[in-house]
């Protein structure tokens, strides 16, 4: 691909450039990113001050003007709509975009050492899939009944007309989420053969960055499992819109033999990898990072790569767990339990090997490394926690509460988002050829940190003392009364964690325009990327580069006057 | 795809010398092909716990649709003779095996479409029964991909008609049987499991 003349429109808007299309994923992430995190204020904002009217600064005047309740204020069914589309917005249009999306488009042809992705044009198709989904989600607010309301899961019979909740907001949801599977569809089939056929001469599989390797594993779970997730939208779309009835059953069903459960297992067959697919690229990317800034190699770099590995394998044969209280067998409950325990040991290796990589490392605290590090922090709380889900005897108990909510934000939201920041601070002098500013990257680390921590632990706590996953108003239950001071303080602090994201905002728009300009390899790193100048020409590399090196070759006692040396350099 | 994109290929390829656009078709064959097994294995699930199930021809018409089946199997072949015509270098083979595989899947849809017309003016519809239901949905299901594998012989044929492949270059008809012949399979497994038993 020469460096022709191409309009705007073929440069910035339909592009093929994989540069670009993940460009175009970033801004679409960042957007639904700030978009949901808005509405996690309200769900707060609801859940400390049940039925009192939005404040200002919560958009007041123009939110929620014709609610049933009073003017300005969140009602029940307008909090389950929150919950819903917050859920559905965070995990699927905005992590996934930022970090498979964004990262995996913009970084797996710079790191492999190509010109571009296997299929370029199927590459633009596959972000504007995601636009349209986006749109279709979008829309369904302008619905006069709103949005799906169901849950990010969407269980029948919430999700199903009969006895469901009234509205065409599933429908949007489950066309909405078709089209985004569609999009990630042809993001994986991509990633996967770009991954397999164009590694540069010499870049063997044990030679790639471990952020490819998170990537390339994504693709594989994705390719495996959101078909089998389309399947079940299939049917829930045409329960919803053509009369059947497969995920129907009791006494309102017309048609005898539906199952609701069905509907529970497809989706955690899907789901449950999904929550690989979503931390898998921050796995990688983590790995990469804090190698880059304790200047000494991957520890056990093999070893990581082959537990990552293990993991996907396994992931696609725990779905159960997420089940126990449907009355499911105990044998074979244990037996998902002890597959489920399992994940640790591989988990256990790459998080030794983390903590083996920083041993004695000249460690940089950085902005990317203290995101990488807390990743560190928040994915090893969520994993432990981990624990405690898998176990049935516990998780009988803890199903459905804030403790669940709690370990699903330690681990997907915060590691995910965490590792996310990480990469964008890392990543964004090749993106945008400017530095990000430092200080205020570190403000919207230490406020982002701390009140997270204190959010995320706090909902563990109230799930603990019983605390429901959904419900509108925890003031009526006596048995909460004790803990729901804390419901306060965790507003108070999702205030801030918000205010840090809003520095985050301004310091990534404000370096784009004004920031300090870039210099080649700004943090002394040895993968691919950092050998190309910034802007990146349309076919990345001038020649396509012979790799000789490991991805993490740092403080080799070969190299004489640096501490690194690129991949394609010979020592 | 991207014709630019000519480079050498690192030691430890597993896939051989296949093309990209191969490798491609295949990882979609694959994903297609774990949809259709979720929706198989969802049918098959709700027919164990079911009650009471027709047996296979009370409602369904066995032999029709095994004339369905044996025309598609036929296209299979006229596909393999495309592929092999243009190995061969016969421009005419192509065009003609492609035309006649065009004609047979829509012959296909077309019986089937007389299939559900039928059906349809019986008051046997989609949301009849759980039987009807998974009947609807799983062959609906593979008529798209019938469909699509028409418009794309059709994309296929129209490129041959410009004499866009030789016996040195007929990368894009191999692909298109592989994703024909995949669609051809999945509709054994569902005649059998939807029809026969």
């Amino acid at each position: 691909m020469s460096n022709h003349e191409q309009s705007f429109m073929s440069k910035y808007i339909f592009s093929t450039d994989h540069k670009v299309i993940g460009k175009q994923f970033l801004w679409l992430g960042i957007f639904f990113l700030m978009f949901g995190g808005f509405m996690a204020m309200l769900i707060r904002w609801s859940l400390s001050h049940n039925m009192q009217p939005l404040p200002w600064w919560l958009l007041g005047d123009i939110l929620y003007q014709n609610s049933p309740v009073g003017v300005g204020i969140i009602g029940p069914d307008a909090y389950n709509q929150l919950f819903t589309m917050h859920g559905t917005i965070m995990i699927f249009w905005a992590i996934t975009p930022i970090l498979t999306g964004a990262f995996g488009n913009f970084l797996i042809p710079l790191q492999i050492g190509t010109e571009d992705m296997a299929f370029p044009k199927l590459n633009m198709l596959s972000f504007w899939t995601m636009f349209l989904a986006s749109i279709v989600l979008l829309a369904s607010y302008l619905l006069p009944t709103g949005t799906a309301a169901g849950g990010w899961t969407s269980y029948p019979p919430l999700s199903t007309p009969v006895g469901g909740i009234p509205g065409y907001g599933q429908v949007y949801w489950t066309l909405a989420l078709t089209l985004a599977g569609t999009a990630t569809l042809m993001g994986a089939v991509n990633y996967i053969t770009t991954i397999v056929r164009f590694r540069a001469p010499g870049m063997g599989y044990f030679k790639m960055p471990l952020s490819i390797w998170g990537l390339f594993l994504t693709s594989i779970l994705n390719a495996l499992f959101v078909p089998i997730i389309a399947a079940g939208l299939i049917v829930l779309l045409l329960d919803l819109v053509a009369g059947t009835q497969f995920l129907v059953a009791g006494q309102k069903a017309t048609i005898p033999g539906g199952d609701p459960l069905l509907y529970q297992h497809i989706f955690w067959i899907f789901g449950h990898p999904e929550v690989y697919i979503l931390i898998l690229p921050g796995w990688g990317v983590v790995s990469d990072l804090l190698s880059v800034f304790s200047r000494k190699p991957a520890f056990g770099y093999k070893m990581t790569a082959l537990s990552m590995c293990t993991i996907t394998a396994l992931s696609g044969l725990v779905w159960g767990h997420h089940m126990y209280t449907t009355g499911m067998s105990p044998l074979l409950g244990k037996a998902f339990m002890f597959l489920t325990l399992l994940i640790s040991i591989p988990s256990s290796i790459f998080f030794l090997n983390w903590l083996g990589t920083l041993w004695k490392g000249a460690i940089k605290l950085e902005v990317p490394m203290l995101f990488a590090l807390s990743v560190m922090w928040v994915f090893g709380l969520g994993g432990l926690t981990g624990l405690y889900n898998a176990t049935i005897t516990a998780d009988i108990y803890l199903h459905d509460t804030y403790f669940v909510v709690g370990h699903f934000h330690y681990t997907m939201a915060a590691s995910v988002l965490f590792g996310g920041f990480a990469g964008i601070y890392f990543w964004f002098p090749k993106m945008f050829g400017k530095r990000m500013n430092k200080k205020l990257g570190i403000i919207h680390f230490w406020m982002s940190f701390i009140p997270l921590n204190i959010v995320f632990f706090n909902m563990m706590v109230m799930g603990y003392a019983g605390h429901h996953r959904r419900i509108f108003d925890p003031s009526v239950f006596e048995f909460l009364k004790p803990v729901l001071q804390l419901n306060d303080l965790m507003t108070t602090f999702a205030f801030l964690l918000g205010i840090g994201q809003l520095i985050f905002a301004i310091n990534f728009v404000f370096s784009i325009i004004k920031g300090k300009k870039a210099e080649k390899n700004p943090w002394g790193a040895s993968t691919l990327e950092w050998t190309v100048d910034y802007p990146i020409p349309h076919g990345n590399f001038e020649s396509i580069p012979t790799v000789y090196n490991g991805p993490h070759e740092y403080s080799n006692p070969k190299v004489k006057n640096r501490d690194w040396i690129s991949q394609s350099e010979k020592i | 795809m991207n014709q630019n994109i000519n480079q050498t290929i690192p030691i430890n390829d597993p896939f051989g010398k296949a093309s990209n656009g191969k490798l491609g078709m295949w990882l979609l064959i694959i994903v297609d092909g774990l949809s259709f097994a979720g929706l198989l294995i969802a049918g098959a699930s709700l027919r164990a716990s079911a009650s009471s199930w027709p047996a296979a021809g009370e409602i369904l018409d066995i032999p029709l649709t095994a004339f369905n089946t044996f025309l598609l199997i036929c296209t299979s072949f006229t596909m393999v003779m495309a592929l092999s015509s243009i190995q061969k270098g016969d421009q005419g083979g192509l065009k003609k095996y492609l035309a006649y595989t065009m004609a047979g899947g829509l012959l296909f849809l077309g019986i089937q479409a007389w299939e559900y017309y039928h059906f349809i003016h019986n008051g046997f519809l989609i949301n009849s029964s759980m039987y009807a239901s998974i009947f609807y949905v799983t062959t609906g299901f593979h008529g798209l991909h019938v469909l699509s594998g028409v418009i794309y012989i059709g994309c296929i044929l129209w490129a041959a008609s410009k004499g866009r492949y030789s016996a040195n270059d007929w990368d894009h008809v191999e692909i298109l049987g592989l994703f024909w012949h995949f669609v051809d399979l999945v509709w054994i497994l569902v005649f059998t499991i939807i029809y026969l038993i």
